[in-house]
């Protein structure tokens, strides 16, 4: 059994709570969980100031060159996890196993992420629009035209309240050890496995560990977490981005109620996008929020339904092990349950209609003994009114709404990832104008393709750092 | 103490239970273990005896007695009679009147009523004359006068408002002969905050609180004990380390703290790293219906587990089956805590609590079965909020 500890700066913390993490298909314990309470964090974060220190002993291009180092371990070697170790292979097998992701995908998401370490220079680079890497480790520095520019840390650390069954989110905290800033992670119950494996490999990579705090535990820890962060981020659903909106210490990461939207001057050749839709809606299982869940068009919206329920619709569960596995498990007793209900009862608003049921060989629910499985749905919105037009759920879920084009942008709500299909190049000005979209592509661009050095919901160097007005000598009479 | 014939040594039930189980008790134990079972028998007959005398009995039980197959004044002989009673519904604690309870014997007594936090809907309420006094002069007499001082003030910090707890603390603490400072803490409107959502009034309410504890500690009242819930007691050391200070710099030596929150895992945290070596903590767990169960002495061979005993024989838990609440599990086994209360104000013959742990063996200290691990039963842990103070 493998037991793994509270991380408190570096330091494994044998707690006197555990909690066992089991297989979701078999019940069996695959390890115990120490968990941390909440005075205990913040307790620990009076001393955060000590893990920036440590990490402006190194300046962030040797911080960059160890994270790169860190990928391969990650990738490649057996590492210690608790009291035991950890190949590759186990960590996508034992992630796949709590979390319900097909190991093929915990594969993916484990190449990302060692992608991301790999090029984190440039990443850093692009993020930082070019700034010289010295001007975040000193707070100061001259541009090259002459002009004083400062940058002051908002925090000694990142405070994340992590998922539980979404792998692909830790690539969003890689970047902030090169960039001298410690981390503080509560890891999802069901997920604790990135976190503790990529400490490992900094620490193998020769960050120091003191830098890095990790706090499996119950509901007291997220709030503690926050409440003493000066900068955190947060994963959870409408509720919990309502609840953190305007609060500029939290980032709250919700669901994505990512689009695609077709032009009028493009929609004709829709048949011609078929694969950029299916594989927005179907990579990852439809779990991320960068999945497209919902399809704008102002004419042959039931022609493009029915061509991608066509698609989408016989797709069944597999086992975890099969490397076509496209649908992950819900493991949460009842979520899965409660979510075919909610489409059960939304659908019969009228103007709805589920196109996937004809190419489904049986319900959308799929029940197991310890698990469920939602099968692929597609929902045709004759406007954007009824509430399935502009719903989201945590499986390939699509509703595909017919609403003018000149209507859109006003309709569509908050959009994490636009892909916008247009050369009209009126309404990619108004694109390029819409605040309420977030990362916009324009073009035949998927909405789960990701370009590293670009910022993703937010630019995490403005989250973590001020630019601000500094002055070592008097400025010029003017 | 439970599940034994009438008249049956408690030597003999436990070997009744299994031999492999059979406790490493000695003697000198087993005999205080007997006569604390032999007064918790004349308990419950005394208290029965009152609930249902014709003239000065409680008008609910007077009522209920007419529809049983067994004269409670007759065939109530012992603890273990008790069940013959069905089990005591929730509800009818819930609404007025609540006198009905109380025995007609203390109708023309000042009373007192008290609420519970209401997280399970209406509150079930509690009609007192001074039980809620004598519970905590019981109480007192555990308290170690090395940590808390005869003659000291003390800082009682918690819910006030329908909630006995204040009374009750200001009581212990005059009954030791200090002044009581009192802040309070609304727990009803912390779950209203929480269940919207509104975190940040949340932790304003409670930086308000602090404030107000602070503001005590600081004005000259030489407070030396105190009363806090977990929560409370974790930000109001917080803050005062935030300000380069420490509960023990506050001048407080003894504190006790209650609740579910008070979990092995809290303690070691409060003893190694919150509260310093020269600050003694206890934890306690209490209601308004059993009073305070008082928690086992800190013995580090315990690794921290917390084991509470109630305080017998005017109230008793059993740890029973979830699937059968007439029995009582094995030591060490786990179930859900069943309470009776035996007081000359109220009679409760097995009440179900909100709370499920583990059986424990008698202690020296306090001869009768204890509970251990004592956390939100599975089955109701998910509709309630709990955890607010």
């Amino acid at each position: 059994m493998i037991e793994i500890p509270v991380i408190r700066w570096g330091q494994p913390y044998e707690s006197m709570d555990q909690q066992p993490v089991v297989h979701f298909e078999t019940g069996e314990e695959l390890a115990r969980m120490h968990q941390a309470n909440g005075g205990l964090i913040k307790m620990d974060m009076r001393k955060s100031a000590r893990a920036r220190d440590t990490l402006r002993q190194f300046s962030i291009d040797q911080l960059c060159e160890m994270v790169g180092k860190a990928a391969d371990l990650y990738m490649e070697s057996t590492l210690p996890l608790g009291n035991g170790t950890q190949t590759p292979q186990e960590f996508c097998r034992i992630q796949s196993a709590t979390t319900g992701l097909p190991e093929h995908m915990c594969a993916f998401n484990m190449r990302k992420n060692a992608f991301v370490l790999k090029q984190m220079k440039p990443l850093l680079e692009a993020l930082t629009r070019g700034l010289p890497t010295e001007i975040l480790s000193r707070g100061y520095g001259m541009e090259d035209r002459g002009v004083m520019l400062s940058y002051q840390a908002t925090t000694n650390v990142l405070g994340l309240v992590l998922p539980s069954n979404s792998p692909g989110v830790h690539a969003l905290w890689l970047p902030v050890v090169p960039l001298q800033i410690g981390l503080v992670l509560k890891p999802g119950r069901q997920e604790p496995w990135t976190p503790y494996r990529m400490f490992e490999a900094f620490k193998a990579a020769g960050i120091p560990p003191e830098v890095v705090s990790i706090y499996p535990g119950g509901s007291d820890c997220g709030p503690a977490v926050l409440e003493s962060c000066n900068r955190s981020m947060i994963f959870g659903g409408a509720a919990t981005v309502d609840q953190y909106a305007g609060d500029p210490r939290v980032q709250a990461h919700g669901p994505g109620f990512s689009k695609i939207l077709f032009g009028d001057d493009m929609v004709d050749d829709w048949e011609k996008h078929l694969d950029l839709m299916f594989d927005s809606v179907f990579a990852n299982s439809g779990r991320s929020c960068i999945n497209a869940s919902s399809i704008w068009a102002s004419r042959h919206t039931e022609e493009i339904a029915n061509a991608l329920a066509e698609r989408l619709g016989p797709i069944a569960p597999k086992p975890m092990t099969d490397p076509e596995a496209g649908l992950a498990a819900f493991t949460m007793e009842g979520a899965a349950e409660a979510m075919n209900n909610q489409i059960e009862e939304k659908l019969n608003e009228p103007g709805v209609t589920e196109v996937t049921a004809k190419y489904r060989d049986g319900d959308r629910l799929v029940q197991h003994e310890r698990c469920d499985y939602l099968r692929p749905t597609v929902i045709h919105a004759e406007s954007p009114e009824p509430f399935l037009a502009n719903a989201e759920y945590m499986f390939p879920f699509v509703s595909v709404v017919k609403c003018p084009q000149k209507d859109m942008l006003k309709k569509i709500g908050p959009t994490l990832v636009g892909s916008c299909l247009t050369e009209d190049e009126a309404w990619s000005q108004q694109l390029l104008d819409a605040t309420n979209i977030d990362r916009l592509n324009i073009g035949p661009i998927k909405t789960v393709q990701l370009n590293w050095l670009q910022p993703h919901e937010g630019n995490i160097i403005d989250f973590l750092f001020r630019n601000r007005a500094f002055q070592n000598s008097p400025p010029p009479a003017h | 103490m439970v599940g034994i014939p009438c008249g049956t040594t408690l030597r003999n039930d436990r070997l009744s239970h299994s031999s492999e189980r059979r406790p490493a008790v000695s003697t000198n134990l087993e005999q205080t273990v007997a006569a604390a079972r032999q007064q918790l028998d004349e308990q419950t007959v005394k208290t029965v005896r009152l609930h249902f005398d014709p003239e000065l009995g409680a008008p609910f039980w007077l009522e209920k007695a007419k529809t049983y197959d067994f004269d409670p004044l007759t065939d109530v002989n012992c603890f273990d009679d008790l069940k013959k009673f069905p089990l005591f519904e929730d509800d009818w604690l819930r609404g007025g009147p609540v006198t009905r309870f109380l025995p007609k014997k203390w109708h023309n007594e000042p009373k007192y009523v008290f609420e519970t936090g209401g997280t399970t809907g209406t509150p079930k309420s509690r009609c007192v004359v001074r039980d809620h006094w004598i519970d905590y002069e019981e109480f007192s007499k555990t308290l170690p006068d090395e940590h808390f001082p005869p003659g000291s003030n003390w800082l009682m910090l918690g819910p006030s408002g329908p909630r006995r707890l204040r009374l009750a603390v200001e009581h212990l603490c005059q009954h030791r002969g200090g002044i009581c400072f009192c802040v309070d803490l609304d727990p009803r409107w912390v779950v209203k905050l929480l269940k919207k959502g509104d975190v940040q009034g949340a932790k304003a309410y409670a930086d308000h609180v602090i404030d107000q504890a602070i503001t005590v500690l600081r004005s000259g009242h030489d407070v030396k004990c105190a009363f806090a819930t977990p929560k409370l007691l974790e930000a109001l050391a917080m803050r005062l380390i935030e300000d380069d200070s420490s509960i023990a710099e506050a001048g407080i030596t003894g504190i006790f703290a209650g609740g579910t929150e008070f979990t092995p895992q809290w303690y070691r945290f409060c003893k190694e790293e919150l509260l310093g070596p020269d600050v003694f903590i206890t934890p306690t767990y209490g209601n308004t219906l059993m009073g305070l169960a008082c928690g086992k002495p800190f013995d580090p061979a315990d690794n921290f587990k917390i084991t509470y005993y109630a305080p017998q024989p005017r109230a008793a838990v059993e740890v029973v089956e979830f699937d059968d609440y007439s029995k009582v599990v094995e030591y060490g086994g786990t179930g859900r805590v069943k309470l009776y209360t035996l007081t000359d104000e109220l009679f409760i013959p097995g009440f179900m609590e909100r709370d499920e742990g583990e059986r424990e063996e008698p202690h020296e200290k306090y001869p009768w079965d204890g509970v251990s691990g004592t956390r939100p039963f599975h089955e109701i842990a998910k509709a309630t909020t709990v955890g607010v103070y």
